[in-house]
């Protein structure tokens, strides 16, 4: 199957729909694929839990002649102006899907970031967006015992949404000291809109303790999470729980934009101020660009659909206050510096690539990315380094070496049908039946 | 909030469950059991990123293999199996 369109939009969340939306206002064909089943992101998730700003773009999205295709994942670019995406979800088996494109907007927005520690394989650990997400996919947890850790502002919003839901938040663990939280502090204060966010998700938390200079030491059961070790400064102890929602702030999702050619700086893609990618077509909205949030991801939006629409003036119009958001961002990247402290919480037997079982202690030898690929196959499973790139690239500075096609395991028949597709990377296909 | 939303009915290795229109796969298979695969050197695992990332989640969904279950809605009659089972590696 092929489509076509004047501007392709990847990436559903906020970024994705205010670009879609705003290149789809003058007539053009614009298409926006996304590999969940809805419009959302995952900031956006769960239906009647949504704020009113959420609300107001979705439905501008379901007004506009915007071609949504949900429950698409990209996995491939065989040449310029062309992508390759397969089918998620069981019904379509071998569906995939050939996409042309005049221009391209990547809004691919972003991970969490894991730093393994001992028992961070164990069920019932997840990303503190991961439980929230779980949550909002029907995970129950009334009554449940979580511990929220980690870094960010992430923390405390899934702290109140979990709570909100009947958990018991038995600790909110912020691994940076409250000093090197303050000009982030000092930037909300000036941002009514977050600051009234902020109160209000403390206040949903108020039963629970808001530590800082706090992170996990270790997670323990046999199979699967009954509790949890903490540090905070000299202080050391345990808390039972069901679950832990531990997520260190967050990693752009750049991989199409690094196989499309597009450059990167610091490992976000680098763009000009109206958000046109170094590969010229192809512009670049939201977390890929630099962590700075939803409203910023909107803005952003807006700004690369005006531009991939020729409406350069409007656009421009808008990059003013772009500027000024961008302060938000230096202020949550400087907050979220991770303390070194972490490096030491692994040992030799703690796994670090999940999908190989690769052990923090074969990987210490190591001189590079590769080099630990090449002898320890770490990287090398179905995630493709999306886990372990983050963690090591924080434990050993590793820098994750060029992306290769496909970009996610595809299904043998996609890929045949990708055709052009000349570094096909075996490590990376799916069994087929 | 009205009349509560007709529940869906799928197996997980074999086992029938009811869950919530909505509901992941994921969190289906989280429901009947405690972990979603074993890692190669066979310890349980379960969703960690739950948004399609980590892999951790895969599952055989009608017969398609490694299917990225935290992204796929259960639907009726959907036929779920765990890699090797949920009891034992």
């Amino acid at each position: 199957m092929m489509k076509a369109f004047d501007t392709l939009v990847i990436g559903a969340g906020p970024a994705g729909i205010a670009a879609s939306v705003t290149a789809a206002e003058r007539g053009r064909l614009v298409g926006l694929v996304d590999d969940n089943p809805a419009a959302g992101g995952q900031i956006w998730r769960g239906g009647a839990h949504l704020p009113s700003t959420a609300r107001r773009w979705l439905d501008r999205l379901e007004a506009s002649t915007v071609e949504r295709l949900h429950g698409w994942r990209v996995f491939d670019s065989p040449e310029h102006g062309l992508l390759q995406a397969e089918r998620t979800g069981a019904a379509a088996r071998d569906a995939t899907i050939s996409l042309r494109f005049g221009n391209l907007i990547l809004a691919t927005g972003a991970r969490e970031r894991f730093v393994p520690f001992p028992g961070w394989t164990l069920p019932n650990v997840m990303g503190a967006g991961g439980l929230d997400a779980m949550v909002s996919g029907g995970l129950p947890i009334a009554g449940k015992r979580v511990v929220v850790a980690g870094t960010g502002p992430l923390l405390l919003a899934v702290a109140a949404h979990l709570a909100a839901r009947g958990a018991e938040i038995a600790a909110i663990c912020e691994q940076a000291k409250a000093g090197q939280m303050m000009p982030l502090a000092l930037h909300l204060l000036a941002q009514p809109g977050k600051l009234r966010q902020g109160v209000q998700y403390r206040w949903t938390t108020r039963h629970s303790r808001y530590r800082t200079n706090c992170h996990v030491v270790a997670a323990h059961g046999d199979d699967q999470l009954h509790a949890v070790e903490l540090r905070q400064g000299q202080e050391h102890w345990t808390v039972e729980c069901d679950y832990l929602a531990c997520g260190f702030h967050l990693i752009p999702n750049t991989e199409l934009a690094a196989l499309l050619g597009c450059r990167l700086e610091n490992g976000f893609v680098a763009t000009s101020e109206l958000l046109q990618s170094s590969v010229p077509g192809v512009w670049c909205a939201g977390e890929p660009t630099g962590i700075g949030g939803v409203e910023l991801s909107l803005l952003e939006g807006r700004l690369a659909g005006l531009a991939a629409d020729d409406r350069a003036q409007e656009a421009q119009r808008l990059v003013p206050r772009r500027r000024t958001a961008l302060r938000f961002v230096r202020a949550l990247k400087s907050a979220c510096r991770l303390n070194s402290q972490l490096r030491t919480l692994a040992d030799d037997s703690t796994i670090v690539c999940r999908c190989e079982d690769v052990h923090f202690g074969s990987l210490r030898e190591r001189e590079s990315w590769r080099d630990a690929k090449l002898h320890t196959r770490c990287g090398m499973g179905p995630c493709q380094g999306r886990v372990c790139g983050g963690a090591t690239e924080f434990l050993f500075g590793w820098q994750a070496d060029s992306v290769r096609s496909p970009i996610f395991p595809a299904r043998v028949s996609g890929l045949a049908e990708s055709t052009g597709s000349a570094h096909i990377d075996s490590n990376n296909l799916k069994e087929t039946v | 909030m009205g009349e509560r939303p007709r529940m869906l009915a799928l197996t997980i290795d074999g086992v029938t469950l009811e869950v919530a229109p909505g509901t992941t796969v994921a969190c289906a298979a989280l429901l009947a059991g405690s972990h979603t695969r074993w890692s190669v050197t066979g310890e349980p695992r379960a969703p960690l990123c739950g948004m399609g990332i980590c892999m951790e989640c895969r599952l055989t969904i009608d017969g398609v293999h490694h299917q990225q279950s935290c992204q796929i809605l259960c639907t009726e009659g959907m036929q779920v199996t765990t890699e090797g089972g949920l009891s034992a590696p």
